[in-house]
């Protein structure tokens, strides 16, 4: 156990495979009826991660912030290999552009501490924006290295990457502590089974306090103990408020983000007026005539 | 606002010595931008013996152009970029801040932003000024830069406004903004800017550094042959290349064949490939995804090849076949041929 690795990663919908169902019928997407998804780029961070732990023995710690349900993506990341898992969910934090985003984050990554390596993905699909990794960097005061295909070399003081970049590729070397955002470019391992049986059972504070209501039993002692033997058995997730990351309450949510929505426009199918050409050697045979006396060929 | 409002600015971004193109888009609309609001157009050109690249920026329409040159700024590497960035926007204070969204300018600018505690808007596909009223805040704000962008996976289209201090910064997606032709007999104002350096910016060594050009240019092509999933394997895209040679076009793909393997990542139309708007596009078995008709509806003319008559790719194609590209295609070859 010589480094530790926090990976962040998010909870997204799946906007990439949207089917018939997740439509409204007025052409527009249903995003309330979109799955929610592990973040796929952020699996390729947490097996980047737990391919370190392998090679050089690491503590790996995921974080996540979003709303209660975003647990789940920590027990899958602990299905896969993680260690601990950290939730950092507050209603406080609704609303967050990337500046309050990756503000949140730094002070999540602070109370988690200690740290020799931050890795996510390089974007996450719902937003595409790929700006939480860099601005987390700068906002704990450490190099970054995007884009990053495989780590090369890791030893007490240097992490040594390769990376993509605009028509090749770099290798580029850093000290640590250091921060880097991973792309596709390895095959996240499936959820191992022994680890699935283990880690089912993980859970946050809160989602305890419902299992217990929902079996409508609250004895507050009762749940304590509970507690205290889940966290023995390292199945805990930690989970966070805004006052336990001792986030200045200024600069996370809506009010600690610069930009605003001004307004959301559904793209609609556009009915244009399209022409049916006939799959026959005469309807192509007009086509390419029409194309040619219109100059759009030759 | 009775302060006089800052300048529009524009990193250049520059390989050896060559401003990439979307710096130059950016300067063509930073062109356009500035004209509406009164202010000038600044381009920010880092790097090292660069000077060449000067006048070029002008013919494109920069007023004045920060040259800040240093050995230690080539290659690039985020960090001392960043400094001279932030350092440029404390002296200077711009107004708005425009980077291409590559892969430069997409770990750049939220670096910048970040220390800034600036608003930063990712892959815009056009930008307006306009005023935004607040109603939620009660705010009005004047003359803001309208950074109009897809998001939900191309589902919607967002603007958004930054409504802190200045500057507000966007990145863009290459292509999109439309270059200008060039007046050559331009002419504006070089401002030479030693950059203060320390080791701290200095701590990501560049070990090896491999790339080439792109042997594809689908920005600039005329015609495009697009091959996607329903090609069905790797030997059949010879049928797009075929057609495309008869007519003098380049191939371009869909992510789908893309992600099979098919075809090189350089050929990729869409979202997270290049934005394309040809005289004619051909699209053979791409069912047409919302993230690939992002980079090609704006195409003069589109020609959409597929079997399935629901792919979506027909409500945007102005001309439909529904049939096997096997037999299409060849036919294409055989009538066009014919005709010239």
């Amino acid at each position: 156990m010589s480094y530790k690795i926090i990976v962040f990663v998010k909870q997204v919908p799946d906007t990439q495979n949207i089917t018939g169902e997740a439509m409204k019928p007025d052409g527009t997407v249903n995003r309330a009826a979109l799955p929610a998804i592990f973040n796929p780029e952020d699996l390729n961070a947490l097996e980047l991660a737990l391919q370190l732990k392998d090679r050089y023995g690491a503590k790996v710690v995921v974080g996540t912030m979003g709303p209660p349900n975003a647990a789940e993506v920590l027990r899958e990341s602990l299905y896969r290999g993680a260690d601990e898992a950290v939730l950092l969910t507050d209603r406080a934090f609704a609303g967050a552009d990337t500046l309050a985003t990756s503000y949140a984050l730094s002070c999540c990554a602070k109370k988690i501490g200690d740290f020799d390596l931050i890795l996510c993905g390089r974007q996450a699909i719902d937003g595409d924006t790929a700006q939480v990794g860099p601005q987390l960097a700068e906002k704990l005061n450490l190099p970054q290295i995007s884009y990053v295909q495989e780590v090369l070399e890791l030893d007490k003081r240097h992490v040594k990457a390769r990376r993509e970049i605009d028509g090749g590729y770099e290798i580029l070397e850093v000290k640590l502590p250091a921060l880097m955002t991973v792309i596709n470019a390895n095959e996240p391992r499936p959820q191992n089974g022994r680890r699935l049986m283990k880690y089912k059972k993980a859970r946050t504070a809160s989602e305890l306090a419902k299992d217990h209501a929902n079996a409508n039993y609250t004895d507050a002692e009762a749940l304590a103990a509970e507690q205290e033997n889940l966290a023995e058995r390292g199945l805990m997730i930690y989970e966070w408020t805004a006052a336990d990351a001792k986030a200045d309450p200024e600069r996370i949510g809506l009010k600690g983000s610069p930009t605003k929505v001004k307004n959301i426009q559904n793209v609609i199918l556009k009915a244009s007026e399209s022409k049916m050409i006939d799959p026959t050697a005469q309807g192509i045979s007009q086509l390419m005539h029409e194309l040619i006396s219109d100059h759009t060929l030759g | 606002m009775a302060e006089k409002i800052g300048n529009v600015w524009v990193f250049i971004e520059q390989e050896g010595g060559k401003i990439a193109d979307v710096s130059l888009e950016l300067v063509c609309k930073g062109r356009e931008l500035a004209n509406r609001l009164g202010v000038k157009t600044e381009g920010l050109l880092i790097g090292d013996k660069l000077s060449h690249c000067v006048d070029t920026l002008y013919h494109y329409g920069c007023d004045t152009v920060y040259l800040v040159e240093d050995p230690r700024l080539e290659p690039f590497t985020v960090l001392p970029f960043a400094k001279v960035i932030m350092d440029m926007i404390k002296a200077h204070k711009p107004n708005i801040l425009l980077f291409g969204a590559t892969h430069k300018g997409r770990e750049l600018g939220p670096r910048v932003a970040s220390e800034k505690l600036a608003g930063l808007t990712a892959d815009c596909t056009d930008l307006q000024i306009d005023d935004f009223d607040d109603k939620v805040n009660k705010q009005f704000y004047k003359d803001k830069l309208m950074q109009i962008r897809p998001a939900f996976g191309g589902n919607i289209i967002a603007t958004i406004v930054n409504t802190w201090d200045d500057p507000q910064m966007v990145t863009v997606r290459e292509g999109v903004m439309k270059m200008t032709e060039p007046d050559t007999s331009r002419k504006g104002k070089l401002v030479n800017v030693k950059p203060e350096l320390t080791d701290a910016e200095m701590v990501i060594k560049v070990i090896e550094r491999i790339r080439e050009e792109k042997a594809v240019n689908l920005k600039g092509a005329q015609i495009i042959v697009a091959g996607g999933y329903g090609v069905g394997g790797k030997e059949n895209f010879k049928l797009v290349y075929d057609l495309a040679e008869a007519l003098g076009a380049e191939v371009a793909a869909s992510r789908a064949a893309v992600d099979a393997g098919w075809i090189d990542h350089d050929h990729q139309v869409g979202q997270t490939g290049v934005t394309v708007r040809p005289k004619l596009y051909i699209a053979c078995g791409i069912s047409g995804s919302v993230q690939h008709r992002a980079g090609m509806d704006e195409s003069l003319k589109i020609i959409a090849i597929n079997t399935d008559p629901g792919a979506p790719i027909f409500s945007v194609a102005h001309y439909g076949i529904v049939g096997d590209l096997n037999t299409v295609v060849p036919l294409m070859i055989k009538a066009f041929k014919a005709k010239v």
